[in-house]
């Protein structure tokens, strides 16, 4: 079977010609994403570039992602910040979403010009245990159906709300659903029922609204958000298929020029004895974006949230030198570093920087408690440790001489450690460099089998990186 | 009428998993809903718990004698969070040493806890308290 895979992305669309009777990738190819007139322009480009590179090629099927037109952009709405509101951005992230931000408790009037201001396609509104609180949820839902905006609300609160919330929504004309809560009982979380619902906003609402409409029509498999097919191939690559194995527990980073995403396929169990788990039960599969560490359009962020020196130091360049660099890439984001240029060695320090700040918020932290009956540790979140291999996905990592240096920021040093972040401690460095983990990840639905013999072979291992920062 | 909630837990730096556990059990028997924290809860949780699931009072465990340094501040936090007459019960080994318990029952009630329970209180009286106190 011949299948062509599609990743309309903000700026290119990624075409990827697989055998799978071969269980090979037969060539890849990109061109501009043409959302502003026609996305079928962009994807026949594509397409030309890659008969160009392999002659001729007739797909069987065709599989398709987007995060075309800004993605798939999401607000999450919850009572408590690490309760539900921490559940609704996790179950929103895990979905594929870029979650531009989270509220929690009942909105104010700012907030709400807020959301008016983001825009985003889907509002995911949580709230309360079932029969715990209402009023705040009750309360949200009205004051979403006044933002004079054409999102989607999913529900997924407390059920015994829901009844107070119907006559709001409806009034609104806002396009609602409900689902199940995403903690029906204290401290346990249920969200696919909620994931499933962004899914199916996303293909009924979305595609349309991004002018996918024509894709869709040409394809029986649905269009995913890209960071969900990505999080399907780790998924596949992780935990393997009825018979065959996967390669355990890994991580992986994919540094975009807006966002960073972070993926973690473990459990994230502790590794030592005598720890006490706090917080939030987080998902085997689990995918973090942090909207502020980007390497273009969010490069001026990155460099306040990471620090200027440690950046400067990992170059071997003045501050200076680094703030006038950010400032060029930030006025123009299409900016290229010279290969084998100073701007290059700033470019790679801030990617690697960069890693590590989104690497470090995506993992767990362990606290050492003292108390009458000795040391307890306190574990909140995944603890990564023991996990052997970091992934490196296209991006910056692609087109660098060195890319295990970069993703050398996702391990643990002295100082994380002393900061408790349970980060990798001495992992093998991968890359998937012809961006095929979101291929894959689209395959899987089709042919899992033959997706991960191909990530078996394309995820390469790259030599030892030098360690510290 | 749907069950009373009730948020457990050993709050502070306290690690005495076992008592709270059989009270949590208890708790659930004599028809409540019980929202175990575990222990080593701070009093940040007791409250994120109690907001969320919109309990009727949280009963505050300590047995390790810093009862009193861990409880201070947990009426304010609830006032601040908008659980305005929710019940605050503590019990366990409240003090150190041997002390008059009055004396400590009346700190813990200063400190905006409606009942507070001396070593050897049986579960029998939390039960049947918290049921006057619930009016369920």
């Amino acid at each position: 079977m011949r299948y062509l895979a599609v990743d309309f992305g903000s700026t290119f669309t990624k075409v990827t010609a697989i055998d799978s009777t071969e269980a090979r990738i037969l060539g890849t190819a990109n061109a501009f994403t043409t959302i502003t007139t026609d996305v079928m322009e962009g994807f026949t480009n594509a397409l030309n570039e890659l008969h160009a590179h392999i002659g001729e090629f007739r797909y069987e099927k065709l599989l398709c992602c987007s995060s075309a037109a800004g993605g798939l952009a999401m607000v999450a709405v919850g009572l408590v910040p690490d309760l539900t509101a921490k559940a609704a951005r996790m179950a929103a992230e895990g979905a594929g979403a870029k979650v531009i931000k989270t509220f929690a408790y009942e909105l104010s009037a700012e907030e709400q010009q807020e959301i008016y201001d983001i825009n985003p396609d889907i509002v995911l509104l949580c709230g309360g245990t079932d029969g715990g609180n209402q009023e705040v949820i009750t309360a949200n839902a009205k004051l979403l159906a006044e933002i004079d905006r054409n999102f989607s609300i999913i529900v997924a609160g407390n059920k015994s709300a829901v009844r107070d919330m119907e006559a709001s929504l409806q009034a609104s004309g806002k396009r609602y659903v409900i689902t199940k809560n995403v903690m029906p009982t204290f401290g346990k979380l249920d969200i696919e029922p909620a994931q499933t619902c962004i899914r199916d906003i996303f293909i009924e609402r979305i595609i349309d609204a991004k002018g996918l409409s024509k894709v869709q029509e040409m394809t029986e498999f649905p269009i995913i958000p890209t960071p969900l097919a990505v999080l399907k191939g780790c998924e596949l690559l992780s935990t393997g298929t009825k018979t065959s194995p996967g390669i355990g527990d890994f991580m992986a980073v994919d540094m975009g020029g807006a966002t960073t995403d972070v993926y973690s396929m473990a459990k994230g169990s502790p590794t030592r004895d005598n720890v006490l788990l706090k917080g939030l039960p987080e998902p085997y599969a689990k995918r973090t974006v942090e909207g502020d560490l980007g390497m273009r359009y969010s490069l001026r962020f990155l460099m306040e949230a990471v620090g200027v020196e440690n950046v400067a130091e990992t170059a071997g360049v003045a501050p200076e030198a680094v703030a006038a660099w950010v400032a060029k890439c930030t006025a123009n984001p299409e900016t290229i570093a010279p290969e084998n240029s100073e701007e290059r060695r700033i470019d790679e320090a801030l990617a690697h920087w960069g890693i590590a700040e989104s690497v470090r918020r995506h993992c767990g932290t362990m606290e050492t408690a003292f108390t009458p009956m000795g040391e307890v540790y306190v574990l909140a979140g995944k603890d990564m440790s023991a996990t052997t291999a970091v992934v490196g996905v296209g991006g910056v990592l692609k087109n660098s001489s060195n890319p295990a240096a970069i993703l050398a920021g996702a391990a643990a040093t002295p100082r994380t450690m002393a900061m408790g972040s349970m980060l990798p401690e001495s992992p093998q460095y991968m890359l998937d460099k012809r961006y095929i983990f979101s291929a894959m990840g689209l395959l899987s639905q089709a042919d899992p089998e033959t997706a991960l013999t191909i990530m078996k072979q394309e995820i390469s291992s790259l030599s030892e990186a030098p360690h510290g920062n | 009428m749907s069950k009373k909630t009730l948020v457990t837990g050993v709050i502070g730096a306290d690690v005495h998993a076992v008592g709270n556990r059989i009270l949590a059990l208890s708790l659930e028997e004599a028809g409540y809903n019980v929202v175990n924290l575990g222990v080593m809860v701070s009093q940040e949780e007791f409250v994120n718990a109690a907001v969320e699931t919109k309990a009727d009072a949280i009963v505050v465990s300590s047995l390790y004698g810093h009862g009193e340094i861990d409880c201070q501040g947990l009426r304010e936090k609830c006032d601040e969070a908008g659980l305005k007459g929710i019940f605050l019960l503590a019990g366990g080994n409240l003090v150190v040493g041997k002390q008059d318990f009055t004396e400590v029952e009346k700190r813990y009630k200063a400190m905006g806890f409606d009942r507070a329970y001396p070593p050897g209180t049986t579960l029998e009286t939390t039960i049947s308290e918290l049921r006057s106190l619930l009016g369920a």
